[in-house]
């Protein structure tokens, strides 16, 4: 290694990692319903879609977590979005394919994909 | 990439209590359950809280379970790591609060720390050269070669007022400073390393080194540049195999990534480092000793001037700083000096590392700011005294140090601070101790240490420690005088004018401390024959109460002379002629009817 960019090179990648280990309140909690429900419904294809594009796309202020059943097993597989500050959003019936689109849309671009949310009626 | 990591201790405290294995389990299970491709197990160095060992931390969610067995690791994997549901049962009570996981650093132990040279000890995995550089590794280096001169790097460490971490307190800044500039024409320079750790009780260099090697590697590079070195040693204990291994691995990495070696970032500078083993002596501690040692002679002190950094390893200049120093050097140079000096107190910038150990809840390495009190560590981070004992006194700087009685407990901790009250900061190890503890008896454990540990260089070390514990001896089986004490007293400072080097000069400091704060303990040793501890074994008798006993006749059959006697139903008493004051009997009462005094 002879310069700085291949030391940021490493670094970056790493970070990514690393990131992962720093507790930070301020950040935004994506949380995935994995409870006997969600898990048969399909939850863990969509976890590990979120975990990858957000370590991927070097967003550091995002967590993605999981947690147990939240209560409403039909519209499972659930994945609810915490920002300091905001309303939890509520995404319902997701897949891995989904969790790309809100990941682009939600997390990086701000806005509420609400066709996939637990408000649109059409989904129920 | 993994949606979530597991981090183990590795850290000789955890290891010593199976959390290798506990790894090994959790790779299995974790494979077992279809979740390699999702959960990615990570070893660390120590975390600090050894009292609670072995530790294991999960992210993203930060969950922290504490004592984990290897029978508990089916459990944690299926329900949280698959299910997502934590097992609060094995999680640390005081991260468990109603309804939720508390953050780890909102508890008590590490709410009040601040983690500098510690940083990255149990975050990163310190066997990958590359998980160091994802948290800011080498950026220092890079810096320094880069856009700063020597000089500029020099006066970064001086304007941050870092002061030496193994016990001394001489600023590094200046330390460097001598060795760049006292010597003008030298052929060869040398960087050192202290990792020669020997204090009892004090593990901090070790777990930095087996937490963060590259820390240290990174700062010996930048020294190196500093005062124009090519060649640098880690002197370390053979004891420390963790510490010594790790930190193989990580020279060997910094070795392949070009950051030690020739041309090292395309500067033209060129470094490189080796590892040489102690044999565990406690006067290669000292600067002198340690670099004789290193040029492979028996380890012995000599005289100084000169100092080392105008005659040292090979009589050639020599910078040698401790372990934990080296580590806030990266910082230091990627933050500024103006960062660094904002932490701490007027004289004393920056962190220190402790070791607590002693009657202390919390077990385990924690990092604070200069100028924190020592109620805060013991009472906030420590978690205090266990059993409901009184706290009487602190030991810090090992065997050279001395004791803090509880007037002193608001005390802000830094160098001038302690050496104030006649201890010393020394390199960080804090034994606690409480009411069942006989100053006296701490005197003369530390004294028998140095006792072994002297050189034999020296007459007023090599005799005079042995007398001084001689009259301890003397005073703990009850066959001291008053004026033994004074001579005592004047003995000490004698050893303390005359020896040749630190290891003699500080040698009588437990001594003159606890006879400065505890000297009614010593009176009651030579006027009263009793030890108010209850510690020393020929200061005290056993006694039955007879009101209380029920003669049982349980402590007459445990005891081992037969100096117990008596009828069934009746009291029993205790013949003292006999008694070797083994304590088996009080041991055996159910009734309380046996006391010591």
């Amino acid at each position: 290694m002879k310069t700085l960019a291949e030391l940021q090179a490493i670094r970056d990648k790493m970070k990514n990692q690393v990131d992962i280990r720093a507790e930070d309140s301020s950040c935004i909690r994506v949380v995935v319903g994995m409870a006997t429900c969600g898990i048969a419904a399909g939850a863990r294809p969509v976890l590990k879609a979120f975990s990858d594009a957000v370590q991927e796309k070097g967003l550091h202020n995002v967590m993605v977590t999981q947690t147990g059943c939240i209560g409403l097993c039909q519209y499972e597989p659930i994945v609810e979005i915490i920002e300091p500050g905001k309303e939890k959003v509520t995404y319902i019936k997701m897949d891995a394919a989904k969790a790309a689109e809100v990941v682009e849309h939600h997390l990086i671009g701000g806005e509420v994909v609400s066709k996939y949310t637990i408000g649109n009626s059409e989904l129920k | 990439m993994y949606r979530s990591q597991v981090l183990i201790c590795g850290g000789t405290g955890c290891t010593s209590s199976g959390s290798m294995k506990i790894a090994q389990k959790l790779e299995e299970e974790i494979e077992k359950n279809g979740l390699a491709d999702e959960v990615k197990v990570v070893r660390t160095g120590c975390f600090g809280l050894c009292a609670l060992g072995p530790i294991m931390i999960v992210y993203p969610e930060g969950t922290f379970y504490s004592m984990v067995k290897e029978e508990n690791i089916p459990e944690i994997v299926e329900e949280h790591l698959l299910k997502g549901r934590v097992v609060t049962r094995l999680v640390y009570d005081e991260t468990v609060a109603e309804n939720e996981i508390k953050s780890l650093n909102e508890t008590n132990f590490y709410k009040k720390q601040h983690r500098v040279a510690l940083r990255n000890c149990g975050v990163i995995n310190p066997e990958n050269i590359e998980e160091y550089i994802g948290v800011d590794g080498y950026q220092a280096l890079y810096k320094v070669l880069k856009e700063m001169t020597p000089d500029d790097v020099i006066k970064t460490v001086l304007d941050s007022g870092l002061r030496g971490r193994g016990g001394g307190g001489f600023p590094t800044g200046k330390k460097w400073q001598l060795a760049r500039n006292l010597v003008k024409d030298a052929d060869q320079k040398y960087v050192c390393c202290n990792a020669d750790e020997g204090d009892p009780g004090a593990f901090m260099d070790r777990s930095i080194l087996e937490g963060d090697p590259h820390a240290v590697i990174e700062a010996m590079a930048i020294a190196g540049y500093a005062i124009g070195a090519t060649q640098g040693y880690v002197y370390v204990r053979a004891e420390y195999p963790i510490a010594v291994h790790r930190l193989q691995v990580a020279i060997n990495q910094a070795r392949e990534y070009g950051l030690l070696g020739k041309n090292i970032f395309d500067s033209g500078f060129e470094f490189d480092l080796d590892i040489r083993l102690g044999a565990g002596a406690f006067v290669c501690g000292e600067e002198t000793a340690l670099m004789t040692s290193i040029e492979g002679n028996r380890g012995e002190p000599r005289p100084r001037p000169p100092f080392p950094a105008e005659k040292g390893l090979f009589r050639k200049p020599t910078v040698l700083n401790n372990v934990e120093t080296y580590a806030n050097i990266p910082q230091i140079i990627l933050k500024g000096a103006d960062w660094f000096a904002s932490m701490g107190t007027e004289k004393s910038k920056g962190t220190k590392v402790f070791a607590l150990g002693g009657k202390i809840h919390n077990t385990g390495l924690v990092e604070i700011p200069m100028g924190t009190t020592l109620r805060d560590v013991i009472y906030e981070i420590g978690g205090g005294i266990p059993n409901g004992k009184k706290f009487k006194a602190a030991q810090t700087g090992g065997p050279s140090g001395g004791c803090i009685p509880p007037e002193h407990l608001d005390i802000p901790i830094d160098y001038d601070n302690l050496i104030s009250i006649g201890s010393m900061m020394g390199s960080g190890g804090l034994i606690v101790m409480d009411e069942d503890n006989c100053m006296v008896d701490i005197a003369k454990f530390f004294l028998q240490f140095t006792v072994d540990e002297s050189c034999g260089k020296c007459t007023p070390c090599r005799i005079g420690t042995k007398r001084l514990y001689e009259m301890l001896e003397k005073i703990t089986s009850g066959n001291g005088t008053i004026e033994d004490i004074d001579k005592m007293e004047k003995l000490c400072y004698y050893i303390k004018n005359n020896s040749l080097c630190g290891l003699g000069q500080t040698a009588p400091n437990p001594v003159l401390s606890t006879l400065r704060y505890f000297r009614d303990e010593y009176i009651a040793h030579v006027k009263d024959k009793k030890c108010p501890a209850g510690v020393c074994t020929k200061l005290l008798s056993y006694k039955i109460m007879e009101d209380k006993c029920k003669g049982c006749t349980a402590c007459a059959r445990k005891c081992p002379v037969g100096a117990i006697s008596g009828t069934v139903k009746q009291p029993h008493s205790i013949d003292t002629n006999k008694c070797i004051k083994c304590g088996a009997c009080m041991d055996t009462c159910k009734f309380g009817a046996i006391i010591k005094e």
